[in-house]
């Protein structure tokens, strides 16, 4: 969209002209505590991330280091040192609560946090050419909703579970091992965190979809819009249809462990399985909220990289659309084991092999806009691409599972583990690697180190392959998820699997030395530091942007039909 | 309209399918009660109380009975027998004897269940124990009836083409509080 008709000079010329212009910023305390400034809130959404995906990692790193060797090495010393009583029972309900808070801090506090309220918040409001987000003190609200659940659920690993310290339900939190069998209070805190993560993040979609429906600059039409929008937009929607029933099902979940009621009691009329769909009718949404807006970082990023447009922008965006409404009605294919008859299998099993289409529409329109493009492979480019690699993987064993009868035996084993960590650890965590070198000069305004940037790409890489392939034998040679122990015959892809967590930990140290680095000696980044393929407005104004930007409109042409007839640069 | 008035309509219109959603996860429940009465999944029987049985059509079906207590509930209950061999169509009785073990007066209630899922739809429930809450005095042993019939519809069913035989089971609960058994 270079063809917008301003530059950066245009948009800022308030600042040259009196000081109290675009760049006038609050003091500390007011720009950070009660931030309304989309650009801000997005960075602290970031920071906040990063953080909690430390405390996740780390998690996992605990039991990659328990799993290393057959047998039971370090649970009941840590099970200790979180004040669990004695006993073998209480360091194994430890390893129940790693797993847990694992899932739920990576779900609910790393992932969530970066796609949407940190990029998202960050850049669909530049993208649109919108001065800030359409309810900047909902913003606000939002955000420092997540503050207090993140320290609720860690609050929780402090506090009686029943078996011993901290809530081991898994992040399904299923009934009735969530409901009579957990005393205590730390699944109450853990119910009460993900109200208050679902708040926020129900709040935070109604924003989007205003900003989005309300506030797009003049000429920017829907079908112009750039696809990181569009996959925001379809993930508010998601967010608004899936997270309310979550917050029905944990509320369900609380009055039964605290209120008398039985909605999930078979001893009162009530039925697990109920937990269960209502449970996986926001759960299956939930794992496109995570990658949709990583199917939207990506089109940019391989766009720009490439020199070329996105190939098939429409059928790129209603692909998301479609992904979106057909993840709604694929729930139960989580649940083949709970005693659905033939006939609802088999509907489950045809309505999941669906969603490969719309998906594999996107990988091909990716590989179709690299194809005959100027490719350069810089850092953003290369984790875009490693995006693409491992989703597909992950799509492929996805495509497996998604049958009834294999999933029987396939069901809670690591190949499950191996799946959603190709999809999700590995697709949604590359995507936001990438899109997090691809927009840091432009949120920093400090270039960041190239040769950094690509180390980590390929440590990273080959770690996290080390890492989760292996899971696929384990899986298929019948390893169950969720135990600390296993018999010697998987000893040796277990050892595998935890180098490779400690090649990725190296990968990891890489990144923050990067970021280090970049933000302290990184080079001056200019307004567009990727030159003619990035066209999104972001790149017209400066790095880092002012801190209101656009307080003249930028008006969109009506010729540009999102850079499929791009003028040559001589008439620009 | 004024922006500002723009999004606030849009925000409160979004804000309320929020709500509705809210709305719609509670309705779940009952809505998910109706539909596993309407079509017997995950092996709800059907309840016709009080109807009558539309007479044999002479084929057989063996019906198995299931009985067992709630840890928490110090009762004996068992069938008296095992098995019958039903004529489909038909109105039969079952008798399940229940004990009270314990020195005190203790009320149960009991859930059931018809396995295969795919016969429960054809499994009428006529009068049941089940219905309602049963109180034993210490020691006290009671003789419970269930009255049902195996609807005819059962044999004209491609997925029931291998069922010889459906176990009605039956699980008392210690009532701790009013159940809403359904």
């Amino acid at each position: 969209m270079t063809d917008t008709t301003a530059n950066a000079h245009f948009f800022q010329k308030e600042e040259h002209h009196e000081h109290h212009g675009a760049d006038h910023k609050p003091g500390f305390f007011a720009r950070w505590f009660l931030s309304t400034n989309h650009k801000d809130i997005g960075t602290l959404y970031l920071i906040f991330a990063i953080t909690a995906g430390i405390i996740g990692g780390g998690i996992s790193g605990l039991m990659r280091a328990e799993l290393a060797h057959p047998g039971i090495q370090y649970l009941p010393m840590w099970a200790h040192f979180f004040g669990a009583p004695a006993g073998n029972d209480a360091a194994l309900h430890f390893w129940n609560v790693m797993v847990t808070a694992h899932g739920l801090i990576m779900v609910f506090f790393m992932v969530m946090p970066a796609m949407i309220g940190g990029f998202g918040n960050w850049f669909v409001p530049i993208m649109i050419g919108a001065p800030d987000m359409a309810f900047p003190r909902m913003n606000n609200v939002s955000f420092w909703l997540i503050v207090p659940a993140f320290t609720l659920l860690l609050g929780s690993l402090f506090v009686s579970g029943g078996t011993g310290n901290g809530a081991g339900t898994g992040w399904t939190l299923y009934a009735p091992l969530s409901t009579s069998g957990s005393a205590g209070p730390s699944v109450d805190m853990a119910i009460l965190a993900l109200h208050l993560a679902g708040a926020s993040s129900i709040l935070g979609a109604v924003n989007f979809i205003t900003t989005i429906f309300n506030m797009r600059a003049p000429g920017m039409t829907l079908h112009k819009m750039p696809l990181f929008a569009w996959s925001v937009l379809v993930t508010a929607f998601l967010l608004l249809l899936a997270l309310p029933v979550l917050a029905a099902a944990i509320t369900m979940l609380l009055t039964d462990r605290n209120f008398g009621t039985t909605f999930f009691d078979a001893s009162g009329g009530g039925d697990p399985i109920l937990y269960q769909h209502l449970f996986w009718f926001f759960g299956h949404p939930e794992v496109y909220i995570m990658i949709l807006p990583g199917f939207g970082m990506v089109s940019h990023i391989i766009s720009t990289f490439s020199k070329k447009p996105i190939f098939g922008y429409l059928g790129m965006a209603y692909a998301m659309v479609a992904i979106g409404v057909v993840g709604f009605v694929v729930w139960a294919h989580h649940m083949y084991t709970t005693g659905l008859d033939v006939n609802t299998k088999m509907y489950f099993t045809a309505a999941t092999m669906v969603i490969a289409v719309p998906t594999g529409i996107k990988i091909f329109s990716w590989i179709a806009t690299m194809w005959g493009g100027s490719i350069s492979f810089k850092t953003p480019m290369v984790w875009a691409m490693g995006f693409i690699f491992m989703f597909t993987v992950g799509g492929v064993t996805g495509v497996v599972l998604a049958n009834g009868g294999i999933d029987n035996y396939f069901q809670d084993t690591y190949y499950v583990v191996a799946h959603f960590h190709y999809v999700l650890s590995l697709g949604a965590v590359f995507s936001l690697f990438a899109g997090f070198y691809y927009w840091f000069p432009k949120m920093s305004g400090k270039m960041y180190n190239e040769f950094l940037g690509q180390a980590h790409f390929w440590v990273f890489f080959a770690g996290v392959n080390l890492l989760f392939f292996p899971m696929h034998f384990l899986g298929a040679q019948g390893m169950p998820r969720r135990y600390p122990d296993y018999p010697n015959a998987f000893a040796k892809w277990n050892a595998v699997a935890s180098h490779g967590y400690e090649v990725m930990t190296i990968g990891m140290a890489i990144f923050f030395v990067n970021i280090i680095w970049s933000l302290i000696a990184g080079k001056k980044a200019p307004a567009n530091p990727w030159g003619e393929g990035a066209t999104t407005l972001e790149w017209t104004l400066s790095s880092p942007p002012p801190y209101h930007q656009f307080e003249t409109l930028p008006i969109i042409d009506a010729e540009d039909l999102h850079g499929r007839d791009r003028r040559p640069p001589d008439r620009v | 309209m004024n922006p500002a008035a723009r999004n606030l309509r849009t925000g409160l219109i979004a804000g309320l399918v929020a709500c509705l959603m809210v709305g719609m996860g509670f309705a779940a429940v009952p809505l998910y009660r109706m539909f596993c009465q309407q079509t017997g999944w995950g092996g709800t029987a059907r309840i016709d109380e009080g109807a009558t049985a539309p007479g044999s059509v002479g084929r057989i079906v063996t019906v198995r009975f299931d009985a067992n207590t709630n840890a928490r509930l110090p009762w004996s209950f068992a069938p008296e027998q095992q098995t019958q061999r039903v004529a489909i169509g038909a109105r039969q009785i079952a008798f399940f004897d229940a004990t009270n073990l314990s020195n005190k007066t203790v009320t149960g209630s009991a859930a059931f269940n018809i396995s295969p899922d795919q016969s429960a739809r054809y499994f009428v429930k006529v009068q049941c124990f089940c219905f309602t809450q049963q109180t034993l005095q210490p020691g006290e042993t009671q003789r419970m009836p269930v009255v049902f019939y195996v609807d005819p519809a059962f044999l004209k069913d491609r997925d029931n083409d291998q069922v010889s035989e459906i176990t009605l089971s039956y699980t008392f609960y210690a009532v701790d509080q009013a159940p809403t058994q359904g």
